[in-house]
């Protein structure tokens, strides 16, 4: 009936169909993780895209050395805060759009780490879209987590995704995670110029899209 | 029990080259611990490693006796030799309002990093040390986390509890 009919008497090859329904379903069908192992949460990562647990039934076993080629960031075990601003920056490197697991316990939260040294929860870090609990997930867990992105993708728009250039999270810095080789112990910073950097630079650099959800 | 009377022959070579070398010599467990008075470890590591064989530094590491005790704290040096094989280990106690040790640097290259690695944990400060600076801990770290009166989820704002 209607404008259906016509378009395919008319131009028999064309398929009409809603962009957001096709181009959803092709970012969720080849879902491409990073390359990325933290701690012991990776071994069960692995063990995923093993013969066993085969996650390339979901489109999903291509795992990128290169963060300019994934798709999702599966923070795999605990971030300590020296490895903070790695993270960042490969999360700032992998290209829009891009999703974010958080896998175990100590992504998560913290976990058993509650010291010094662990991040208390990767999304002070990076906005997660998924968290797995467990210590470690099950590769089963880890499989329902990428299917459970899967229907959140199919969920979103593509007006809400928008690859861009963004200052404020190159330059973003979390205390207490400089990288080692800046500056020595013996020019250390003045507590006042470290509250300062606390003042200027926000602890959490939200994405595009999740600035774009909140206001 | 190892024998230690060979190793315990090396502390008293020591103690008669000079007497203000050895203040105490602890063997327990089978192992022959030095104490060293603060002024003289790099007399004392210089003569064991030219003299005496002990060419190997196997660790420099810190320990903090906590804060009520003075001296506070202890920095440990573990010799090892690669011709006789014996294992020496040198104490050295330092105040905690004056925590200075002279370098060995110079004599061992891996001391570099052991004593920075102590430097960062436990705030001992090692004199003449071509780069002081810490090797574990983020560099703009407030405190030295392993000292026992460090809280466990480190100070305000790192902490982020």
């Amino acid at each position: 009936m209607g404008l259906e009919n016509t378009l395919f008497e008319s131009l028999p090859e064309v398929l009409t169909v809603k962009l957001d329904a096709v181009v959803n379903w092709a970012r969720k069908s080849s879902l491409w993780p990073a390359t990325f192992g933290l701690a012991c949460c990776a071994i069960e990562m692995m063990n995923t895209v093993s013969s066993r647990n085969d996650l390339s039934r979901f489109g999903a076993e291509t795992f990128r050395a290169s963060p300019r080629q994934a798709d999702v960031m599966i923070v795999s075990g605990r971030v300590s805060r020296k490895m903070a601003p790695v993270l960042r920056r490969i999360y700032d490197q992998m290209p829009e759009p891009k999703w974010v697991i958080s896998m175990g316990a100590c992504a998560t939260s913290g976990g058993v780490f509650d010291n010094y040294a662990i991040v208390q929860g990767v999304d002070k870090i990076v906005p997660v879209d998924i968290y797995v609990p467990g210590c470690p997930p099950r590769p089963e867990m880890l499989v329902h987590a990428i299917t459970m992105l899967q229907d959140k993708i199919m969920n979103e728009s593509t007006r809400d995704r928008r690859d861009t250039f963004e200052p404020e999270s190159r330059e973003s810095i979390v205390p207490g995670t400089l990288p080692v080789t800046e500056g020595t112990a013996l020019e250390k910073e003045t507590e006042a110029e470290v509250a300062q950097k606390q003042v200027s630079r926000p602890y959490t650099i939200p994405a595009r899209h999740e600035r774009r959800r909140t206001h | 029990m190892a024998d230690t009377a060979a190793l315990i022959q090396f502390a008293e070579k020591l103690r008669t080259a000079n007497a203000g070398w050895v203040t105490e010599i602890i063997d327990a467990l089978g192992e022959v611990s030095v104490v060293v008075p603060r002024e003289s470890i790099v007399d004392v590591c210089s003569t064991l490693k030219d003299e005496h064989g002990f060419d190997l530094l196997a660790d420099i590491c810190g320990a903090d006796r906590g804060p009520e005790e003075e001296p506070r704290f202890v920095v440990n040096y573990h010799l090892f030799s690669t011709t006789h094989y014996g294992r020496l280990r040198l104490k050295v106690r330092v105040s905690e309002d004056d925590p200075k040790i002279h370098t060995v640097s110079h004599l061992w290259r891996t001391a570099d990093w052991h004593e920075r690695e102590t430097y960062d944990l436990f705030g001992v400060i090692f004199e003449n040390h071509p780069d002081l600076r810490r090797i574990l801990l983020p560099s703009d770290f407030d405190g030295h986390a392993l000292r026992k009166d460090y809280p466990l989820r480190g100070y305000e704002p790192y902490s982020m509890n």
